[in-house]
């Protein structure tokens, strides 16, 4: 009788060692699975600052686009600038300006922003992405791997000369 | 042996035997006939009942797996080379433009046929009985399909693609705690770049096909453990007549594969398939609009918060799934709409779908503003939150209707609602395909 329950108490033992190390091994390798399709380091992208000239070639309120850079260098009538990602906040399609309407325009899904980059007419959920600007012995210096969201312009966001 | 008179049939399948227990052997010692069962109920077999949607969506893949194979051996998935090697494959590679076109075809009639066979499923009651697993394994089949279709969409590298799969990744990154990462993995990188093209293609080429092929032998294994696909229910006194699967079976499909063969090849002669201007990052297309089986989702982000859009197919989605829970009246398995007045309510669901959603698409376009209504409420709540709660309510609205003013069951209320949204997303769809032109702004096509 005891033979048997130490008998059937071993193969118990057996399954449950194979079904552990199997369990082990699968996690393992789903642990180096994941490891492996880990996406790279997505900080600092785009080549990181971009010089956008000397301070002084941007007229008040003139919009110049920066294709490689993705941005659009905004400066205000106030003569505080704004650097805008050029991706449109709906679903990332590259944004064109419209220099006779006045306003950014996303062909995807017709969203349309102001020049200070507001939404004007949605899909659009927030207003365009900014870049960080700062300025350094009169060149504008954007930073196009730190991006900030914002739902609304503020005056706060603008840098001066 | 004596001189036999054969018969046309049995000429055809001359090799096989030409009695039925040799017959019923044949099929199962085959390695591919045996999928099938030996005898097969004659009813069954009514080619008005399947309209062979499943048959054909399954030679369909065979078609995409074989080409596919072909265009593996000239396709270059570098950002640099993807557009060149398919403008090569197109110009300097003989039959290159055919085998692209018919992959292609393919492809874009699976999306049509596998859909065409949940309808039909859906509107005999092949959920039912127990077949709720091969249900919710058909509804992954599908995602399996559209899957496929968006990663291949990729590959060419010109304008379509390209804005169409950014189009696609930035809606993954709406989709809240997961949304984001797996948009990042799939990305590689913060746009459609090197890393994207090269995780499409092997998710497309090496991924998809080997979870395809293991989730469609399931599928028919299912199909046979179910004991072979819906039925009515017989009589009192019925016997359900069986007949052997060689010839009655095989025939229909053979017949069925060679049309296809021809229709799909025809096609793929006389209709190239699209390749645009290469991929250009800084200038989308006007309308850049998506894969037409997406249209009817992009006209949905025209009007809602792209969260909204999501939720809503996804809601859908789930309660399809759930359709062998939801519905769980047996007795009219088998029967087109359930009954006579089911048909009835999918006619009439059919036709609020057509009306609604046309006028809702033109309410919203000319005179609806909300966001402008209430401007200082978040546009989650104005256009995501109260268009999404709108929609569900008036899905409740007709369900109810169906059972009170037109005095259904729940069975057939639910073919009523059903017919309802399914010709709701096919009118969607047209709208985005037909009726969308320049800033996707409404036009008229003609
Ligand atoms: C790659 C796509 C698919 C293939 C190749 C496929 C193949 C098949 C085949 C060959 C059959 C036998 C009956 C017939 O031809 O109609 C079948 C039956 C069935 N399919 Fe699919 N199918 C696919 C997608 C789907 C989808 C999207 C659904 C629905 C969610 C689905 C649900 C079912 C069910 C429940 C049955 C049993 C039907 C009955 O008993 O009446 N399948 N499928
Ligand atoms: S991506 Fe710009 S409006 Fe949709």
């Amino acid at each position: 009788m005891t033979t048997q329950e130490n008998n059937l108490s071993r193969r118990d033992f057996l399954k449950l060692g194979i079904g552990a190390l199997s369990a082990l091994a699968v996690l393992e390798m789903g642990g180096v699975s994941l490891f492996f399709m880990q996406p790279r380091s997505l900080v600092g992208e785009f080549g990181g600052i971009v010089n956008a000239g000397p301070v002084d070639s941007f007229p008040a309120g003139s919009v110049v686009e920066f294709p490689d850079g993705r941005f659009f260098l905004i400066h205000a009538p106030d003569g505080g600038f704004l650097a805008v990602y050029s991706r449109c906040t709906h679903l990332g399609c590259t944004i064109s300006w419209e220099a006779d309407k006045n306003q950014f325009f996303c062909p995807c899904h017709a969203s349309s922003f102001s020049t200070t980059g507001d939404v004007q007419n949605p899909p659009a959920p927030r207003a365009l992405d900014l870049f960080a600007i700062t300025i350094e012995e009169g060149q504008l210096l954007v930073n196009t791997g730190s991006i900030t969201q914002r739902d609304r312009f503020t005056t706060d966001q603008l840098t001066y000369a | 042996m004596t001189e036999q008179k054969l018969t046309w049939k049995e000429k055809i399948f001359y090799t096989t035997p030409n009695d039925d227990r040799s017959r019923m052997r044949t099929v199962a010692n085959n390695l591919i006939l045996h999928i099938h069962p030996t005898k097969v109920a004659k009813p069954a077999l009514r080619f008005s009942y399947t309209w062979g949607l499943g048959g054909i969506s399954s030679v369909l893949v065979m078609f995409l797996i074989l080409t596919g194979v072909l265009l593996m051996f000239r396709y270059d998935a570098s950002v640099e080379n993807a557009y060149t090697s398919i403008q090569y494959l197109e110009t300097q590679v003989a039959f290159g433009a055919l085998i692209r076109n018919i992959h292609h075809w393919s492809a874009n009639l699976l999306v049509v046929t596998s859909f065409l066979h949940l309808i039909r499923v859906f509107l005999t009651g092949g959920f039912k009985k127990g077949r709720a697993l091969n249900w919710a394994l058909g509804l992954f089949l599908l995602t399996l399909v559209l899957a496929f279709n968006f990663t291949g969409y990729l590959l060419p590298w010109d304008q379509l693609a390209y804005w169409a799969i950014t189009v696609g990744t930035s809606l993954l990154s709406y989709v809240p705690l997961v949304g984001t990462a797996v948009s990042n993995f799939l990305l590689g990188g913060p746009e459609v770049g090197q890393t994207t093209l090269r995780n499409f293609y092997a998710i497309h080429v090496a991924v998809l096909p080997a979870i395809l092929i293991l989730a469609m032998s399931f599928h028919f294994w299912r199909v046979r453990k179910d004991g072979g696909i819906s039925q009515p229910e017989p009589g009192e006194r019925e016997r359900v007549e069986k007949v052997t699967t060689i010839p009655h079976l095989v025939q229909i499909e053979l017949a069925a594969t060679a049309v296809l063969t021809v229709v799909i090849l025809v096609w793929a002669i006389f209709v190239p398939a699209p390749l645009e201007a290469l991929a250009n990052p800084s200038h989308p297309p006007n309308p850049a609009k998506a894969a037409w089986y997406f249209m009817g989702l992009q006209e949905l982000l025209l009007h809602m918060h792209p969260l909204a859009a999501m939720l809503l197919p996804l809601t859908l989605f789930i309660g399809i799934a759930l359709l062998p829970k939801l519905d769980t009246q047996e007795d009219n398995i088998g029967i087109y709409f359930r009954s006579h007045k089911g048909r009835f309510a999918a006619l009439f669901g059919a036709l609020i779908g057509t009306i609604l959603v046309p006028l809702a698409v033109l309410l919203d376009e000319y005179w609806l503003d909300l966001p402008g209504l209430f401007p200082t409420w978040p546009t989650l709540i104005t256009t995501g939150l109260i268009p999404l709660l709108a929609t569900l309510a008036m899905f409740g609205l007709i369900y109810g209707y169906f059972r009170k003013a037109g005095k259904l069951n729940h069975s057939e209320a639910i073919v009523g609602l059903f017919s309802f949204i399914m010709t709701s997303f096919v009118t969607l769809t047209l709208i985005g395909i037909f009726f969308r032109g320049a800033n996707m702004a409404l036009v008229l096509p003609f």
